[in-house]
């Protein structure tokens, strides 16, 4: 052990000899390494976000959407149309009562119209649903209260606002006890929510501009018709449910459940004037996707891995035909061949290791800088992304020094003294 | 005992389709404290005995000797480890390793047998003395002259305190003057009684030698010491 730490010492100043040759030697791993790192880096941080988005959702839960079914009738014959789609409260009935794996059913109407507080308006979503949607939705509030079950069953009149409506109604005045007007009718705000945690934008800014009362008023009060004005025609849409989010108790329910109750609402609806969205579905699909592109960079960085290997072997061949007087000397004094070979394989080793943790360093920094340019961007270096680089530039050394060493090793001692 | 005795060895070479007897039954004992110089025209086969004695290659018949063993049949490794522990090797162009100082030069054949840095140091240090080179112990061989580059090599085959000594026209790649003081430093080993096989052509520099083997065609013509 003492001899190979001793031979070891030799191909580490064997390297020292030619700083620049040594350098460009290591380039061709450094730069395969580092490209490793930074592209599992970028495809990992993608995948984390899209799962968060994804799990934000819950993974548990299935939500079922109305969907203004294809028009076949062509615009304009009417000015007035009505349009009668989307989901029923029978449906969450056979929906409760079919799939015990259903836990919560939490229906959700939207109601379109202006929102005032005194002078203040926003043109907002209103959405009216029942006592356990904050649940379900993993919503916080941040003051005040959500409505009861008491209070839904009496039809009473309170709006609980999302942070960004809050904001726009009543600027810097604390909503609490105060009231908005929704039409006609005027709702007492009970609570305001937390700013919604999600990177899906969209999802956010939606939730956070909204405003929820109970489903109960909106049976009673609105009727059951919402009107829209599109470009001068007016647009009578009957909608009874727009959203239905489904909780199942168990995640491995989710996709068989969802897949029974699609087929359930082709039954009892005529046109497909809904939507099913798992989000666990679309979760095994990204991560599908993700180990997809994880493959095919994969198989990139590997050929340029490959690509600096043969670099590596290249140069190494060379400096063994350069130092084959230096091989007859040293066989001729007492080295023995795996002397040899351990003087040469050691310093292949040490260029791929080094040029491997260098190639770690500059990934790890492009991803940092791939943040900082990349608006929107989240890089993710993984332990395994770092190892397995490690590892194969480690190998890569091994392999491609160990010709180059056997050869240098396998030279008749005489013929080297020859050499000029 | 001799300290070499070489018997009935013989060693051939392929060149293409032919095959080249470089030594045809050659049978020779040197006894220890000898001075012998080898003569003979190119391709008589002295470098192939040279290189045989150095146990850088094996005979293909008979037997060598070497301190009452025999290393005809001993495997690389076993050879390798002869050549560090027992032999020195003085050749025409020095074979220094360039990108080396003259202390670890010297110290080459120590650094193989294993000894430790303090004690390879303190052995080229001191022989560095005895060579002449105490003021150029860090120089590397490019910086040397001829007649100091091979007073190192001469430093380094004594550092590892070998049974003999193989010189291959060790004054050849030096001028006259030079190389007499080489023969000198040669001399004063063999006074010290080192046995010292130097291969050479000239006979001014043979005739410093003790005993005089020529070889033609692969056998030994004659040999001036031979039962002495």
């Amino acid at each position: 052990m003492n001899r190979v730490l001793r031979i070891s010492r030799l191909g580490a100043e064997g390297l020292k000899l030619h700083p620049l040759r040594s350098l460009l030697t290591a380039l061709g791993i450094i730069i395969g390494v580092g490209t490793v790192i930074y592209m599992l880096a970028v495809i990992e941080g993608r995948a984390a976000e899209i799962q968060e988005r994804i799990k934000a959702r819950g993974s548990n839960n299935i939500i079922l959407r109305a969907k203004k079914p294809a028009d076949d009738s062509k615009a304009g014959t009417s000015r007035t149309r009505e349009v009668v789609y989307g989901l029923t409260y029978e449906d969450t009935v056979r929906i409760r009562e079919t799939f015990p794996a259903v836990e919560v059913i939490v229906p959700v109407r939207d109601v379109f119209g202006s929102v005032y507080s005194g002078e203040s308006r926003t043109d907002t979503v209103t959405m009216a649903t029942v006592p356990w949607y904050l649940d379900v939705a993993r919503g916080q509030l941040l003051a005040g209260r959500w409505f009861t079950d008491v209070e839904m069953e009496s039809c009473t009149p309170m709006a609980i606002l999302g942070h960004e409506a809050a904001r726009t109604l009543f600027l810097w005045r604390d909503p609490l006890g105060e009231s908005v007007r929704i039409g006609a009718k005027v709702y007492r705000v009970i609570g305001v929510l937390e700013p919604t945690v999600t990177s899906d934008e969209r999802e956010a800014l939606k939730r956070d501009r909204a405003i929820y009362i109970p489903l109960s008023t909106v049976r009673e009060r609105f009727g059951e018709r919402n009107v829209k004005f599109v470009s001068g025609s007016m647009d009578i849409e009957r909608v009874e449910l727009h959203e239905v989010l489904l909780r199942l108790q168990r995640s491995e329910d989710v996709v068989p459940v969802a897949a029974a109750v699609e087929a359930m609402l082709e039954r009892f609806h005529a046109n497909k004037d809904y939507e099913v969205d798992v989000p666990l579905a679309l979760l095994e699909e990204a991560q599908r996707e993700s180990t997809k592109s994880k493959q095919l960079f994969g198989s990139i960085a590997a050929i340029s891995l490959l690509v600096g290997g043969i670099g590596i072997m290249n140069i190494m061949l060379a400096s063994v035909t350069e130092r084959t007087r230096e091989i007859g000397i040293r066989r001729a004094l007492g080295a023995r061949r795996r002397d040899i070979t351990t003087q040469f394989l050691v310093e292949t080793l040490i260029l791929s290791v080094v040029g491997g943790l260098i190639g770690i360093a500059g990934g790890v920094g492009a991803s940092a800088l791939h943040e900082q340019l990349v608006a929107d961007s989240r890089t993710l270096v993984t332990l395994g992304s770092v190892v397995l680089a490690f590892g194969i530039s480690a190998l890569v050394g091994v392999l491609a020094g160990l010709y180059p060493a056997v050869r240098a090793s396998r030279m008749d001692p005489i013929e080297a003294l020859r050499h000029e | 005992m001799p300290v070499i005795e070489l018997r009935d060895v013989r060693r051939t070479y392929r060149m293409g389709e032919d095959t080249v007897v470089a030594l045809d039954g050659v049978n020779l004992a040197v006894e220890k404290g000898e001075f012998v110089a080898v003569m003979g025209p190119s391709g008589s086969g002295k470098s192939t005995l040279l290189n045989l004695l150095g146990c850088l290659d094996r005979p293909e018949n008979g037997q060598y000797l070497l301190d009452g063993k025999d290393v005809a049949t001993l495997d690389d490794d076993a050879l390798s480890a002869i050549r560090s522990e027992r032999l020195g090797f003085i050749f025409q162009s020095f074979n220094l390793i360039q990108s080396l100082d003259v202390v670890r030069n010297i110290a080459l054949p120590l650094f193989y047998m294993g000894a430790s840095d303090e004690t390879c140091e303190a052995r080229a240090r001191e022989l560095a003395g005895r060579v002449g080179l105490e003021q150029r112990l860090g120089h590397r061989p490019m910086e040397l002259s001829g007649g100091q580059q091979q007073r190192v090599a001469i430093a380094r085959a004594l550092s590892n305190n070998p049974v003999i000594i193989l010189a291959d026209e060790p004054t050849g790649n030096l001028d006259s003057r030079t190389g007499e003081e080489i023969m000198d430093l040669l001399g004063v080993l063999h006074r010290e009684g080192r046995t010292i096989i130097m291969v050479t052509h000239e006979d001014d520099i043979a005739a410093k030698a003790g005993r005089i083997i020529s070889m033609r065609d692969g056998r030994v013509q004659s040999d001036s010491g031979a039962g002495a």
